[in-house]
């Protein structure tokens, strides 16, 4: 029987759903609803200093207006900065509508409600905006150099000051053999899910109650939200999130202006309203991430050990802080990767600028301290003339040294201890997949052919399933049904198969008996979200829980009517036997009808209960003292700290001299979250990682100007790449389980993006050799840096060249 | 990202949709596949929308000895498919295959894309290479354009609002030519970052007579270049298409944008200029080997 699914490549079973068009998205609900659509700001930074609705007011079909001046109470105070930190000395939140200024283009500064989305953007086209320009702040130089403010009374546009330091690095730079200073970027990308944000409200008068659908990553925090702004008891407050579309980060912030302000028109109305963001809004009004400035000295020796390793990082977090310092705690700690470092010191300056905020989009400031780290490697072995992957391995955590405590504070506040992994493992698989060793026998057959070849690799540790906590319920229902709910979302990743499969192993019954439902603060209340590669780690650990509650208590009760003892049982196929005994057993739906002793016969299954119901104790309750009725469990899962997975990538590019087109021939992936769930599931993450990775490094970037205009606000200028541009990923696995939790797991959702740009700026360098030293980068970026004559060339380059003349 | 507002007809004759193209702010609609998205973005918002794809007659690839003519509704993945209109002219296959992707392709039409004027499009630049023609009609009746008096700038054509083009008509290739088309996007399927066609023609003694260029997203308006003086005469196996490369790169006058500085796609030009010089070459002998 196919019960014992765990770590099965079991299909996922939303597809069926999700690719004939049978998904229920944000825009699916609500046809006949009222629509909303936003006026937003042109400008990236100004004074408004008059809002004129007047020539709107004649739209047929308009409803209402809202502007700053409508809000009242908590509305009109600003957002929520969710996670504040001791560091994040100046935090700054923007409003659900601007209050007289804007500091980036797209913030929205009027909400207009019409009998549907044509009319209500003819009347946002008819309202007329007055602004007094204010001098904008682009980019993490600008907002250090800070001639300008992007708020006024934060004249250095600094709002944090992030600082960890494991020892005196000062000392051990001065007392290191070698030292390296160089200064590298890194460019803004953004998460760009298929779907936008979105929101329904619903609003019942005689109940007092809402009824929220949000495309979001976190459904009970936007209820909690929602509540507390608008003044609603939590009880009459519910938030669904249906299927969504993607999130990748962006739709973990909340609550979004959106999702306060259609509610509240909703309540104003009495009427149903809706809005669904559309591409243009999401490009200027949702989140991106990645600019950074990273200056880095690293003392090493002549081996290439490193003995100390000083970064300060200067972090673009946009307009505002309402997702405080998390990116920047997280490239701060990730940082270090897979290495033993003596002595690190990192500073991480958050800055201001006139652009779009800046909060987590997958990989959440790894892929920075990927890079940085990474690179460094590259450089020392530049120098040394060693190869880059002994470099590597000389530097990296032995697999005896675990758990290995790197004495710094993770963005959960717990320190970073690493739990388990085997790096050396990963480095060789690594090697071999790739065929590290090969590499100057492809590069001769690509020179043959006219082609500079070049090879890279990065690797990586990532923090992965954050607490505080997160739960699970299961109910086995008298048809045999299992029901399961967990409070986070689902944008996608494959969830209910993975949960299910979770709960078929531990519960024993056929998975398609199992229905699993998340983010629906209807069936669970309490939940954190999903994010930071968390759903496998924390659900399906409090769902394996849950199940295991349930096995007991049908195990408990199966016992006293086959007379057998509860260690004697098993739970097979749906049936509770007595091991070793065929014959003796009663089916699992029959024990959850047993579990509740009010039995009305209203069907077969309560029939069939009967017979093996036993006359009860006269002197007992019904329900024993601390039971219940029913054959359920609900229970959490709370870690002491996170787990680290941990993986390598290595690609291999091939440049045309000629046009400087860049062409990923090889991507290879090595790949350790501990025990896996489904590897199908795993290695689609890790599919869609990468493609995000190659993204990130080669054809996406935020096109801002001088004057804080996006200038590639829509998929034809945003270049996120096609199937055409992904190349083909080799993927081994390596599994090394997470001591920390009960099933073993650490989280998968996050890693295929993160070596991605690291990766693959060395591998360009290599073919090139020239220092690559901005990322992403694009052939017409190539050729300017191959022509420019003060551009470095690497000492490899140099050695190569003294060779070949040799 | 909604259109505003607009009144739809679509007309089922010809006569009929020139008058409803005679009021003020109307916009002729094809495959929609440029115009759509202008609408969504309000770049656009014409009072009326002429849909012609109802219209009779116009979806027609006619082809004889003298060239190709492509009606106002053929889709640029029929014209595509055409054996016949690759034979007389190669040039109008292999530009369209780099147009779009498949469901564009299934949609849009080569004639609108040619209306459009858009410098990013193939088919303005083939039309310019081939010395084609368009067929206009209006109220006032029906002219035939060249190519150098129909496109006046970039999305911006010399025939009035109320106007619509027919067909467009590309001469066949001259005897003892070939003929090549390469582009180099950011990501397949998309625009070019620069786009190169090419006709070399050879005399009897298959030494090169005449080498003509057209390029893709360089300059305003489409333009052909004569590079047949960097290999006039030459016999063809020697002529020099580097430097018809070279010569290429000082007739242009590429832009910047975010995609690509206007050095860069002078690079591209020079480049694409050699490689398709090459292969047009080796298409003329071919060609003329078999005569
Ligand atoms: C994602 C995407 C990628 C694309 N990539 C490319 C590409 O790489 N290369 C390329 O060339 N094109 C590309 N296109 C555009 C596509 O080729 C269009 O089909 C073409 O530009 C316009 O043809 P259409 O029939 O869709 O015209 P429409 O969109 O209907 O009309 C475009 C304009 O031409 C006018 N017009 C159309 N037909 C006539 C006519 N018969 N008489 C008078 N005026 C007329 C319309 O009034 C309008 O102003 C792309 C489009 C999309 C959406």
């Amino acid at each position: 029987m196919t019960t014992k699914l765990f770590g099965e490549p079991v299909r996922r079973r939303e597809d069926q759903r999700l690719i004939t068009g049978k998904g229920r998205y944000l825009d699916d609900i609500g046809h006949t609803a009222l629509a909303a659509a936003f006026v937003r700001s042109p400008h990236a930074h100004a004074r408004i200093t008059d809002i004129d609705v007047d020539e709107a007011l004649d739209v047929e079909g308009l409803v209402a207006i809202y502007t700053y001046e409508d809000l009242t109470g908590p509305m009109a105070e600003p957002l929520p900065v969710l996670i504040p930190h001791p560091q994040l000395h100046a935090p700054r939140t923007g409003f659900p509508l601007a209050n007289g200024e804007v500091n980036h283009v797209g913030e929205p500064v009027v909400m207009v409600v019409a009998t549907d989305r044509y009319v209500a953007e003819d009347a946002c086209d008819r309202i007329v905006v007055s602004y007094e320009e204010l001098p904008v702040v682009v980019g993490v130089d600008a907002a250090r150099a800070a001639e300008h403010a992007v708020h006024e009374e934060i004249p250095d546009n600094v709002a944090a000051r992030h600082h960890q330091e494991t020892g005196d690095v000062e000392p051990a730079l001065a007392a290191a053999p070698r030292t390296l200073s160089f200064t590298q970027y890194i460019e803004r990308s953004a998460c760009m899910p298929m779907e936008g944000k979105g929101v329904h409200a619903k609003w019942d008068a005689d109940d007092s109650s809402l009824r929220v659908y949000t495309s979001t990553q976190a459904s009970t925090s936007v209820r909690a939200a929602i509540a507390a702004k608008l003044k609603l008891s939590l009880d009459k407050v519910e938030v669904i999130a249906p299927d969504v579309g993607g999130g990748f980060g962006v739709k973990i912030v909340h609550p979004w202006p959106e999702e306060l302000l259609v509610p509240l028109a909703a309540i104003n109305l009495g009427r149903e309203v809706k809005w669904a963001e559309d591409r243009r809004e999401h490009f200027i009004g949702s989140a991106h991430e990645r600019q950074q400035r990273q200056e880095i000295t690293v003392g090493y020796d002549d081996d290439g050990r490193i003995t100390a390793l000083d970064v300060h990082i200067w972090h673009d977090n946009g307009a505002y802080t309402p997702y405080g310092i998390i990116v920047p705690i997280v490239t701060a700690t990730q940082l270090v990767g897979p290495y033993a470092l003596p002595v690190y010191r990192v500073v991480v300056e958050s800055v201001f600028t006139n652009t779009v905020i800046v909060t987590p989009y997958r990989g959440a400031g790894r892929p920075q301290g990927c890079y940085a780290m990474e690179r460094t490697m590259d450089r020392i072995a530049d120098d040394l003339g060693l190869d880059r992957a002994v470099v590597r391995e000389r530097n990296l955590i032995q697999a005896d040294q675990f758990p290995y405590d790197h004495r710094l504070t993770f963005q959960d506040g717990r320190p970073v201890i690493y739990d388990s992994g085997d790096y050396p493992g990963l480095l060789d698989k690594l090697r071999t997949l790739v065929g590290w060793s090969e590499a100057e026998h492809l590069r001769a057959d690509a020179a043959e052919r006219g082609k500079l070849l070049g090879v890279g690799m990065a690797l990586y540790v990532e923090g992965t399933g954050p607490g505080p906590y997160e739960g699970g319920h299961v109910q086995v229902l008298g048809s045999g049904k299992v029901l399961v709910s967990t409070g986070l979302t689902s944008q996608g990743q494959g969830h209910e198969t993975a949960f299910a499969q979770i709960v078929a192993s531990e519960l024993g019954v056929p998975i398609e008996d199992v229905e699993v439902t998340t983010g629906d603060t209807r069936r669970f209340g309490y939940a954190v979200g999903t994010f930071a590669s968390r759903a496998a780690v924390m659900s399906g650990n409090a769902i394996a829980l849950a199940a295991r509650g349930v096995r007991e208590k049908a195990l408990r009760i199966a016992a006293d009517v086959l007379e057998a003892a509860p260690e004697d049982l098993e739970i097979d196929a749906g049936l509770v036997q007595v091991k070793g005994v065929p014959g003796t057993s009663i089916p699992l739906r029959t024990v959850a009808v047993l579990s509740n002793p009010l039995r009305y016969a209203f069907d077969e299954a309560a029939k069939q209960a009967t017979q093996f119901a036993k006359a009860g104790d006269d002197d007992k309750p019904p329900v024993a003292v601390g039971d219940a009725p029913g054959l359920e469990h609900r229970d959490y899962y709370s870690p002491i700290r996170s787990t680290f997975a941990s993986g390598a990538h290595a690609a291999i590019v091939e440049i045309d001299p000629a046009t400087w087109e860049i062409d990923v021939v090889k991507y290879a992936v090595v790949h350790d979250c501990g025990n896996v769930v489904n590897p199908m599931i795993v290695e689609g993450q890790v599919h869609g990682g990468v493609a995000q990775g190659v993204g990130g490094a080669l054809y996406e970037r935020m096109a801002y100007d001088a004057d804080g205009q996006l200038q590639n606000a829509s998929f034809m200028d945003f270049l996120m790449p096609y199937a055409s541009e992904v190349p083909n990923i080799d993927i081994d696995h390596q599994q090394t389980p997470s001591p920390l939790n009960p099933l073993g797991i650490k989280g998968a959702g996050e890693a295929g993006v993160i070596p991605g740009t690291a990766a693959i700026a060395s591998a360009i360098e290599d073919a090139v050799g020239r220092r690559i030293a901005s990322m992403p980068i694009s052939p017409t970026e190539l050729y300017d840096l191959v022509r420019d004559p003060s551009s470095e060339r690497t000492a490899t380059a140099a050695r190569r060249e003294a060779g070949a003349m040799a | 990202m909604k259109p505003a507002p607009f009144r739809y007809a679509d007309p089922r004759a010809l006569d009929e949709a020139l008058a409803l193209l005679s009021e003020d702010g109307a916009k002729v609609l094809a495959g929609g596949q440029s115009l759509l998205p202008l609408l969504s973005m309000r770049l656009a918002a014409p009072a009326v929308l002429v849909d012609i794809n109802r219209v009779p007659g116009l979806d027609a690839i006619e082809v004889d000895d003298t060239g190709v003519r492509v009606g106002a509704l053929v889709r640029h993945s029929t014209l595509l498919a055409d054996e016949g209109a690759a034979r007389v002219q190669p040039l109008l296959a292999r530009a369209t295959a780099n147009v779009a992707h498949p469901a564009i392709r299934n949609r849009g039409t080569t004639v609108g894309s040619i209306a459009h004027a858009d410098p990013s499009g193939e088919m303005t630049s083939v039309l310019a290479l081939t010395d084609g023609t368009v067929t206009v009609a209006s109220a006032a009746g029906t002219e035939v354009l060249g190519w150098r008096d129909f496109f006046v700038g970039p999305l911006e054509t010399s025939i009035p609002g109320g106007a619509v083009v027919t067909s467009a008509f590309f001469p066949a290739l001259p005897q003892r030519s070939g003929t090549a088309f390469a582009e180099i996007a950011r990501r397949k399927g998309d625009y070019a970052v620069c786009g190169a066609g090419v006709v070399v023609t050879l005399d009897g003694d298959r030494r090169v007579e005449s080498a003509r260029a057209s390029y893709v997203s360089v300059g305003l308006t489409p333009e052909v270049h004569d590079l047949t003086d960097a290999v006039a005469g030459a016999p063809v196996e020697q002529a020099d298409w580097a430097a018809a490369g070279e010569l290429a790169r000082t007739l242009v006058d590429p832009d910047t944008d975010i995609h690509a500085s206007a050095d860069y796609r002078r690079l591209l030009v020079g480049v694409l200029t050699e490689r398709t010089l090459a292969s047009a070459a080796a298409e003329a002998v071919a060609g003329a080997t078999r005569e």
